[in-house]
This record gives C-alpha cells, structure tokens and sequence, in this order.
C-alpha cells in the first residue's frame, strides 16, 4: 500500500490520473473501517486533508459550493439557513467525532445507499462538481449520479471537488430512521424540500432502494394536488387525505430490502411515515413564514 | 516514640476511616483517568510479535485440507501452526465439559472457529499470512433450533459424548436436561380460574465488554511461559491451558492485566491457549488483540431461549401452577451451559409462590455461535418470560399488575420449586411497593419554549417526531437470582493478608487471584482490611496465580466470597497480632487478657473503646502474614428428575419501573426513566453498588429495544458482527435511574451482604417490555423489540 | 512510512509506519501512549477520542498519514492541557509539555505499578488531574474504565464550549462514547460535577 499525500488539487487530480485505482481519504471514517477491518486493500491511499480549499465553502445567489470535506460539524453550525435539510441530515451522523471529520464528499464517493446526506441532496437539488486532469471539471447533476449499489458516475481518474447545492427557498426537512437514539445507520432517511419560487416539492429516499431516490410520482402528484387547490397562495392546510395519498406514494417509490437493520416492509411503511411527518413539518412553517410576512404587510 | 512498648495514652478509639460502608473511591482511578492504567491490550515487550488467528469462515463442516505453505513463506511471520501442531495429546478445553477445540479437528461446528495461527512481526503481516493459508471445507447441513437437532436422524454436534451429563440427556444434541416437579400440577389446574399460556423468544445477547480478548505470552528461561491475560478467573484458565501446554502448572504464571469489562464473557477462555502455544513455539513474546468483529466470535453469548409457559391462578388473584419449558441454544459447545439450564428451571418459578410446579430446562448443542456466561445467565431469559405471564394473568384478572404479584410474592421462609427453603430475607413485595412509590417523571418533557427537543423524543437526534404518535407507558417487573456457585460447586475463595510498619504506619497487603473486572473488588478488599485491621493504609498487590484461586469474577459473588476470603483472613491476621501484643504489652493493661479487643485506627482497642497500644509498636519490625481460604454453605446438586435439592447459597432481589415513550407509527422506543429499588443485605461500598444497580439495568434496557447478536437460520452464520449492527445503548438511549437500596441483612453472609451485580440485570428487560406493551396494547413475546414488531411490519 | 507530529506538546516521529496504520495504532504501539484505546476500531465507540487540531475526532478512523505536522491531545496530555487552558495559556496543546519521556506500551513487569500504585482510597494524591478527571474519580464514573480516556476527551471539549451545558446538552455531546459498565448515570453526574466547580471557580 502506497500514502499519497498531495499538497495541492492539481496534485491531486494527477495523482489519481495515474492511479485510478487510488481510494481518496478524507475524513477517513469509511475507508478506515474497511482497512482497519481487512475488508479492503487498496494499492494506494490519496490523502486529501492538505487540501484547505476542500473544507471551504462559498455561498452564492442561488447555490452554495461546498468544499468536497466541509465537516457535518461545521454545516449544521454555519449552513443552517442556507441548507436546512442537509444541516438536519448532518445532525443525524453518527456522532459527534465522527461530524468532525466527515463530509458530503465522502458520502458521495462511497454512494452507500445509507448516507445521510443524499435525501437531503436530492431535496434540495444539487450538482456534484467532479474534476479530472484530463478533461477537467463537470458538473453531474444529483439525480444522475447515484448508478447503483456503492456506484456513482464517477470515472476512475476524477475526484469530487465541491457540491453545488441549492439555497434554500423554503422550509426544509429530514429524518432518518435508526434503532438507536444517537449514532446509527440508517433503517431508512426521508429528506423533503418545499421550493416556493418554483412551487414545487422535491424528496429524498435513503436505504430503502439500491440507490438514494426521488419520489417522484409523490412529487408530481403533490405539485399538482398544491396547484389545484391553490395551496401555495391560499396558504390552507394540506388535507390528511392528500397527506397520505403523498405518503402512500413515497411508500411506493421504495424498492427496499430485509437485512439486518430492518425489514423491507418496515422500510416502505417507515418512509410513508416519515413523509407525512416532514410534509407536515414544512407546511407548517411555510404557513407560519406567509402569515408572518402578511402580518408584517 | 515509646521504646519500653508501654501504652502512650489512652484515648476512645474510632471506627477506621475508610471501611466497609464507606463510598471510598477506587484505588486504580487515578490511573484509569489518566490513561496509565495498563490493559491486557496495551502490554508491550521487547521483541514481540503479535498473533492472529484464522477462523472458519462456515458453521459446520469437514475439514478437508489445511495448506499453511505460503503464509508460513511470508517474510516476517515466525509461526503458522494447526491441529497437528498441538504438543500434547489434549487438544481440548472446556469449563466443564472438555469439549472445545484449541484448533478445529477435522471438523469445524460454528462459524468463526479457530483453525489455525499465525505470529508475525507486525500485525498486517500476520493477518496477510493468515489469509494465505488455505482451507478446504466440505460443508454439512447446519443444526440450528430444537427440531433440528432432537430430530431423529440429526446430525450430532458431537460425536462419542462421554462426559457427565451425556448418560441422562433425551438426546445427545442435548447437553444438559434439569426438570423439576413438586406438587402436582394436574390437580392443581383444577382449582384454577384463569389460566395464561405463552410462547416467549429471547434473543441472543452479546456482553460488548469494550476491552477486545487480548493478552501477552512471555516464553520464560524455566521453558514455562508467562501470560499477562484480561480473564475472570486465572486459575480456572490455568488448570485448561496447562495439560494443552504440556506443562505443569507452576510452569504456566499467569497475571492479570487490565480488564476493560467483562460481564461473563470471559469465563471462557480465548486466545490464552492460541498466544502460549505461539510463544513457546517461537521463543518469542506474543501479544493477542482480537479487534470487535474477531471478538464477536472470540466469546460465548447470552444463551437465546424459546420459553413456553402455562400460569394459573384463582379468580381472587392466587397462583395456583405453573408448567415451562425453557429450551436454551447452547451452540456448538457446552461452555457453561449446564449452569444455564440448572439457574434457569430452578429460577423459573421467579419470585412467587406457586406450591405445584412442573419445569423443564434444556440446552442444545447446535452449530450456533457458542453461549455460555452472561450476567444472570438462566435468570435473564426466565424472568422476561415469567414476567410476562404475571402482566397476562393481571391483566386478565382485572387486577393492578404490583398488586397482583405482590399478593403472590415470596418472602423469607418460601419454598423453592427445589423445596430449599429461602432462609434470608425476601423483600420481593417490598421492593415492588417502594419502586411504585417512586415519584413519575414529568410527562412530555421533550417540551420547550423553542419547540420539540427532539434529543428528548424517540428516535432522538435523527428527528422522526415532534411528538407525534407518542405514547408513554409504564411497566413493572421484579426478579430473583441465585449469588454464587451453585449444585454442590466447592466455592470458595483465597486470600493472603500481610500486616507490617512501613515508614512508621501500619500497612496492610491484600493478595488474592479476585480477578478486577470493573466491578469495584479491589476497593471493597481495602475497605475490608481496614475494619478489620484497623489501618488506613491498604497495598492491594496484583492478582495472579501465586495465591490460591479466587474462584470467578461472575455470579454475582466476588464480594460476598472474596469479600469474605479477605475478612476471614484479616480475622486470622487480627488474631495473630493480638497475640503479639499480648505476649509483649499483656503485662502493662489487664483488658489484653480478659477483652474482645479490636484495632481500629491504628491501635488496639477494647470492645469499651479503650485504647491498649499502637499497631506501630505491637508490630515492630515483625510482618504478619497468612493466607487462607473460606468457603460458603456448602450446596447440594439438584436431583436430575426432581430437581428438588438446596442448590443455592443465596439470593438476591431486583424491581423497577419503566416509563417509556413509544413513537408508535415509528416503532421508536425512548425510556425516560427506569427506576429500580434492590435489596442488597449489606452496602459494603455504597457509591459502587447503585453504579453495579445502574449498569445492569441498561444492559437490560439494550436487550430488550436493540441488543441481538442476528445468526442466519440457514448457514449458522453470524449477520452483525460489528458495533455498526450489534447496537448497545449510548447515553441518549439511558433513562434516568433513580435507586432505592434496602439493606436487610443476611445472617449467612460476611457482613450481612447479598451479592448484588446480576439481579438489576434481571427485571429491567421485563419491566420494559411491559411499558411498551402498556404504550401499545401489542401483546410482545419476543425480546429486544424492534420497529418492526411495534408496526405490523415484522 | 515517516510519520512527524506533535503528541501532547512535544514533537514526536514515527519510523516504519504502514500505510494503512492508523493514529490509534501509533499513539499505542509506537509511542508509548496507550491511553487511547481500542475498543472497536470502526469508530462506533468514542474510546480512542483525541483532539486533531483541537477537535475531538476517533483516532482508530485518522490514517497515521493524515497526522503529518498537526497537533495531538491524548488522555495522557489531558491534564496539562487542561491546566494551560485554566492559566489562559495556548490551549492548543502546542506549548510546552510535563509528559516523561515517551516509552513504548507497557512492558510487563510495569503493569502492575501502573495498575496498582494507587494502593487506597488516597486517589489522586501526587497526580495533578483537570477537573473533568477528579470528577469522574469522585463520582464514580469509572467501574473497568476502557471508555474512560474517550469520554474524558470528548467531555474536557464540551465543556471547554458549553460551560454551563443541559443535561441532553452533555447526552448529546457523549452520545459518540459508548459505555459499558455504568449506565451512564454517573458519567452524567461527573460532567455535572466538573461543570459546577469549573463554574465555582474550584
């Protein structure tokens, strides 16, 4: 096994150009648990904590840039406003030393299918800014970048750089579902972002598929059920049966399995929960935000 | 200073500062907090090398070859050695049945067996190597319930049983059958109103001691060997290892290093064989640390249980019968289950009174991951069981759930289903009304100005409710637990007491084998010498096998049988020094001849408190030391068909309460408090004893919502071996624990003391159980609960 | 590989580190600093908690490469660090340092003396200890104590930020270290303990 240990990100990039096989290491708390365990062997580790810029981020108009090892610690202390859901899901990782040292990127890169961060990614809407020496930087859209179980649209020569994700423009929401009140693995995850600029709702579905997913026949059926009924301006309460229609669907966007966390029946039924819960969270406080700038009007 | 040895002064003397009943503090803290204190994985030697092991990668199979060609080639690595390496013609252990391989033979009967190992100068190079070593298997079905291993043709676990319970078994995949019938159940039923059946399943249980197996060999000029070993018992490992050896014991020293936690699971042994055998073979040092996955299969489990029970009682709340059957999964080798199956038909009645009975305990050998010791062994199971019977027939009857178990509790003078009399206090109904009496914790206080704390709620920081669905629900449970070796076991304990001046103050040295688990031994024995010798200053010297055996740090019993090795033998010591005094200063005061004298505070004292002379002069410069063993009432083995006999020594009691909060859309359970009142005869060291109550219970509490080591039903093959799967409780996970101690003396026992460790252990899985059941009316017969079973989703 | 870092204020370097090491296994095998232990290695138990640059992280999940030129708190520095940051010195860790010479693990003929030299109930005389450590010592948060180092680190950074913490404020900020003995109530108790005599000024 061979450490490599760039001091720069073109460094970086041409390390991992030479050697695609390189398991970049940032946070260390996935690739350590394979080492430390035997499971893997990789023929060379890329470190990337001596890349400052990777633990930076830049909050822009619409979207913030979040350096690949930004640590959940510091999202849920400084991303707050901007990223509601994922600071929820930040909170949700593991424990407090482990907040510490990991990030999105890490996330990301293995693609479990158990990560916290993805529902709240693909809620909010996000790109993922991947770089390689050879054809440079693109931008992989989150709903393109999960390809399979522990896969992603990575090419072998690229390395993720930052996250773009989308400011928030509503309220946000998460929750994740473990057999344990503080540091666990998720059974299941529901990320929920309400988009008021464009009126519409987006979810995220963690560990209950092979891959994070998008419930998006739920989103299509609430975005219009909202449209018809006026609800973004009427600002009324979503009717329970309009609720666990959303539910039902999430539910059924589910394509979950039985291990050892959980059954799949458990899974699906959990995520229907969950959806209902966060749908009414985030509509309450998207009436609460109307109410109070109509007060104020 | 007095030359003459005259009395200086006279003066009232004084309790000693620092004895029993005192919260002294523990004498290891200092080191403990400042990361000095040496476990057995952090010993380090010159030159050593470090041992790996390599385990079966299937439950139950032929071995069919063992290629340890290429690992042995791997630069660095000193040894790869199997079976045939073994030196001598034993190649088993066992606690009591040998029947344990040091390395698989042929055959290998449960995943994760060891097949062979490896010492190299680096731990990467031994698991490299390790893996190079090839392994033919040639797999056999795999046995893994009651069906499948009492059926007609099954496969046998093993082959040519020979050892003492093989003669009476129904069936060799049996290891050990104890029935007990008193009474006569069929007449009984009759006077019945109401009868509750039950079908319970108790999962299987890991101790999650977080200190890893580990130790050091040091291969010694002598061609003996010396083990530096985290163990419960150090001479119950030596009188295993040596025959292995080839060695007699005196060759093999052993010493105990720091133990980081034990709860039964290392009764049994685990690398202690594998690093000796490496050491003597290389001539070098060599150090074992098993990481957690390797120590998920490195010890013996919580025997899992299917517990089938018929309860009756008449319509004015009495019991009437009782009938069980408690089958235990032992897997695939005997380790303690024998003790199992006798604590769990004994102990199966609970504490009740119910004059006909009708019981059956088994424990099967299966390829399961072996079970053996875990914190109230055979109690544990039958308690969740039995107390789930009482909720139902409550429940049934119309009647208050305390209310009814107290109107059947036992109390001293109760027979046992053994027909042993409880000849100590019982304070069973007692212990049940001051855990009701306790006040409730305020209801949801998840509640704040800035909205739900979700910190507060079920599921916790990952944020699934704000208080919806939530549901509080309060349950009891109240148990028993036999203190100390039962069935006619000789148990006793050795203790070395030495008393000299050193720098002008008395000092008093403990030696004994106690092994220090965690538990608070080593500040209970200086508490124990100073009343008893009257000094402040107490050398606890290191625990190994140069004294006489300590017996096990387990079944709840270091105290009272170590605890009283130390006492009697202090009282030895005491007797010995008086006897110096009188035969130096006996002509200067009459009381010498005539008074129960004491020492307390450094001096000689008469029963009136006066004072006849400094120990600093009584002793001079001579050193008083004996060592001694004491034993407790002897017991008596239980009758194998009628299981009546006085089997045990003592018992202990635990109640509590459980407030729980379940989410019950989610299925998420958040204890809020568990609140438990014990009797524990005696607090020698009352800051210790609510930190024994406290632990306990919360290994309770992770039995019952989320501790199960999963084994797939097909392969035997273990589904969670890691921290990330095998979940145990964090401090968001922990209740409140608010502890009532009652201290009702047992005349038997050194000072009045009950063993105390295991009982908390006992109700606090019921007691949960009932407060979720209570929460959501579901009727619950399996533990731990999952979401799952608490949403029609299983 | 050639690991070079600072370890509780004093420069450390480590020789023929494999690259796949991590800090636990060079803090405990090749510096003489077992203190920080190794109770799951997959960071699920909080029991080689160590401040990295001041910040509590598990050193079983830190590549020994990783550590190149940063700082290191371990149990071992706790104390010293403690009292630095009291005196309102650099609570960095990266001034000055009492530790002895570094040895390597604990040969044995030495594990007793470091298990049994404190000989009664005199704990803690001649040891200087931070205050989160006397107080787990008094109120009885240590039964085996193989969590202990962790929770001590992870506790001393609490309440180094939240001097005055809640009690689901100190079960949050533990929630990373499991225990096994306890039950946690009197780890509670501890963080408790140390909060107020910070807060009395003891």
């Amino acid at each position: 096994m061979d450490f490599i240990r760039p001091a720069s990100w073109e460094e970086a990039l041409a390390a991992k150009a030479e050697h695609p096989t390189a398991v970049p290491i940032a946070g260390g708390t996935d690739v350590m648990v394979e080492i430390n365990f035997d499971h893997r062997r990789p023929e060379y580790l890329l470190d990337l904590n001596r890349i400052g810029d990777l633990t930076e981020w830049e909050v822009g108009e619409d979207t913030v840039r979040l350096g690949a090892s930004v640590s959940y610690t510091k999202i849920m202390e400084n991303l707050r406003a901007e990223l509601p859901g994922l600071a929820l899901a930040s909170h949700t990782v593991a424990s407090p030393q482990i907040r510490n040292r990991g990030g999105v990127g890490g996330n990301l890169g293995t693609a479990s299918p158990a990560g916290d961060a993805h529902p709240a990614l693909l809620s909010a809407g996000a790109e993922v800014e991947a770089e390689s020496a050879a054809r440079g930087t693109r931008l992989i859209p989150i709903d393109e970048f999960y390809t399979g179980v522990k896969r992603n649209a990575l090419q072998p020569d690229e390395l993720i750089r930052a996250v773009h994700i989308k400011k928030a423009d509503g309220p946000q929401q998460y929750s994740k579902v473990g057999t344990r009140n503080a540091m666990v693995i998720a059974v299941c995850a529901f990320g929920l972002a309400l988009h008021p600029e464009t009126r519409t709702v987006r979810t995220g579905i963690g560990s209950a598929a092979p891959t994070p997913v998008r419930a998006k026949t739920a989103e299509d059926f609430l975005n219009a059920a909202l449209e018809e009924g006026g609800f973004w301006d009427n600002g009324k309460i979503i009717t329970p049966s309009a609720a666990k229609q959303f539910a039902d669907l999430c539910s059924a966007a589910c394509n979950p399995i039985d291990d050892v966390r959980g059954t799949a029946s458990y899974r699906r039924h959990a995520v229907g929960v969950m959806a209902r819960r966060t749908l009414t969270w985030t509509w309450e406080s998207y009436r609460d935000a109307r109410r109070a700038s109509e007060g104020a009007a | 200073m007095p030359t003459n040895g005259a009395p200086t002064k006279i003066t009232q003397g004084s309790q000693t500062k620092g004895g029993i009943g005192e919260s002294t503090l523990r004498p290891d803290g200092t080191l403990k907090v400042t990361g000095e204190f040496a476990y057995s994985s952090d010993m380090w030697h010159e030159d050593m090398l470090w041992g790996q092991i390599l385990r079966s990668t299937v439950a139950h199979a032929e071995i069919v070859s063992i290629d340890t060609g290429e690992a042995l080639a791997t630069p660095g690595v000193y040894a790869v050695l199997t079976y045939d390496d073994l030196p001598t013609a034993v190649k088993n252990y066992g606690l009591e049945i040998q029947d344990t391989p040091v390395l698989a033979h042929g055959k290998v009967r449960h995943h994760g067996e060891p097949v062979a190992l490896v010492a190299a100068d680096h731990p990467e190079t031994a698991r490299r190597a390790a893996a190079k070593i090839k392994v033919e298997y040639k797999e056999l079905p795999v046995i893994t319930d009651e069906a499948s291993a009492t059926a007609p043709d099954a496969i046998l676990v093993h082959e040519g049983r020979d050892d003492h319970h093989s003669g009476h078994v129904p069936h060799p995949n049996i290891v050990h059958r104890q029935p007990i019938i008193r009474g006569n159940v069929e007449e009984a039923r009759k006077r019945a109103d109401v009868i509750v059946e039950g079908e319970y399943t108790f999962g299987m249980q890991d101790q999650a001691f977080l200190g890893p197996e580990s130790g050091l060999a040091v291969p010694e000029e002598d061609g003996g060997v010396h083990l530096y070993i985290a163990t419960q018992w150090l001479h119950s490992d030596l009188r295993q290892i040596a025959p292995v050896l080839g060695l007699p014991e005196e060759k093999v020293r052993m010493t105990l290093a720091g133990v980081g936690g034990a709860f039964g699971g290392r009764e049994d042994l685990s690398m202690q064989i594998h690093a000796c055998l490496l050491a003597l073979r290389t001539g070098k040092p060599v150090k074992i640390v098993y990481n957690r996955f390797e120590s998920f299969f490195g010890h013996v489990h919580r025997h899992p249980a299917k517990l089938y029970y018929e309860h009756g009682a008449t319509k004015d709340g009495k019991l009437t019968h009782m009938k069980c059957k408690i089958v235990l999964d032992g897997g695939a080798y005997a380790s303690a289950s024998p003790a199992v199956v006798g604590n769990a038909s004994s102990l199966s009645v609970g504490p009740y009174v119910i004059d006909d009975v009708d019981i059956e305990a088994i424990a099967l050998y299966t390829n399961n991951p072996p079970c053996g010791a875990m914190r109230g062994f055979g109690a544990v199971q039958a308690c969740f069981a039995y107390e789930a019977q009482m909720d139902k027939l409550a429940k049934k009857l119309g009647m208050d759930p305390v209310e009814f178990r107290q109107l059947n509790a036992m109390e001293q003078g109760t027979l046992m289903p053994t027909g042993q009399p409880v000849d100590s206090p019982a304070p069973v109904a007692e212990l049940l009304r001051r855990v009701k009496a306790m006040p409730m914790p305020p209801e949801r206080q998840w509640e704040s100005s800035e909205g739900a704390d979700v910190r507060q709620l079920p599921g916790g920081l990952s944020n699934t409710t704000h208080g919806e669905g939530v549901v509080r629900g309060i349950g009891y449970a109240v148990g028993i637990k036999n203190v100390g070796f039962s069935e006619g076991f000789d148990d006793y304990s050795t203790a070395k007491v030495r008393m000299e001046v050193v720098n002008g103050e008395p000092v008093a040295t403990v030696h004994t084998a106690m092994a220090e688990v965690g538990q608070g031994g080593v500040t209970v024995h200086a508490q124990i010498a100073r009343t008893e010798l009257g000094v402040t200053q107490v050398t606890i010297h290191p625990a190994d096998t140069r004294v006489g055996s300590a017996g096990s740090t387990s079944a709840s019993r270091q105290t009272y049988v170590t605890g009283g090795a130390v006492k009697h033998t202090s009282e030895l010591v005491r007797e010995k020094v008086l006897e110096l005094g009188r035969r130096k200063f006996g002509t200067y005061h009459p009381a010498w001849a005539t008074a129960e004298l004491l020492l307390e505070g450094g001096k000689v004292v008469t029963d009136g408190g006066e004072v006849l002379g400094d120990l600093v002069d009584v002793l001079g410069d001579e050193a008083v030391e004996i060592e001694a063993e004491w034993r407790h009432r002897p017991t008596e083995a239980f009758d194998l068909r009628t299981g009546q006999g006085n089997g045990h020594v003592q018992y202990s009691f635990a109640a509590h309460r459980a407030v729980v909060e379940v989410d019950t859309e989610l299925g998420l359970v958040k204890v809020i408090e568990l609140a438990c009142a014990q009797d524990v005869g005696k607090a020698l060291n009352p800051l210790s004893v609510v930190g024994q109550i406290q632990g306990g219970t919360i290994q309770g509490l992770g039995v019952a919502v989320m501790e199960e080591i999963i084994v797939d039903p097909k392969t035997a093959k273990v589904r969670n071996p890691s921290f990330t799967d095998y979940l145990i409780p964090t401090i968001l996970d922990t209740p409140t624990i608010p502890v009532d101690v009652l201290e009702l003396a047992d005349d038997h026992a050194p000072y009045g003391l009950r063993g105390i460790g295991e009982a908390p252990t006992l109700s606090s899985t019921p007691a949960v159980l009932a407060a979720i059941r209570n929460a959501t009316g579901l009727e619950l017969n399996r533990t731990p609960v999952r979401p799952e079973h608490l949403t029609g989703t299983a | 590989m050639r690991v070079n870092f600072t370890v509780n204020g004093r420069p450390q370097e480590a020789d023929d580190v494999w690259e796949g090491e991590s800090l636990l296994y060079v803090l405990r095998e090749r510096l003489g600093l077992p203190g920080s232990k190794n109770a799951c290695e997959q960071g699920e138990c909080g029991s080689c908690t160590v401040r990295l640059d001041g910040v509590p992280v598990c050193s079983c999940l830190v590549a020994a490469g990783q550590v190149e030129g940063r700082e290191v708190v371990t149990v071992e520095g706790l104390a010293d660090y403690a009292k630095q940051r009291s005196e309102g010195g650099c609570a960095t860790g990266t001034c000055g340092t009492t530790l002895q010479d570094a040895q390597l693990g604990v040969p044995p003929g030495e594990a007793w003396g470091r298990q049994a030299k404190g000989t009664d109930s005199q704990t803690g005389e001649g040891t200087e200890l931070s205050p989160i450590q006397q107080a787990f010592i008094d109120a009885g948060a240590v039964q085996c104590g193989f969590c202990t180092p962790g929770l001590l680190v992870a506790a001393d950074e609490m309440l180094e930020n939240n001097p005055d913490p809640t009690d689901a404020d100190i079960r949050e900020a533990l929630s990373g270290n499991l225990c096994r003995c306890t039950g946690y109530e009197k780890i509670m108790d501890a963080v408790r303990l140390a909060a107020a005599r910070q807060s009395e000024g003891v």
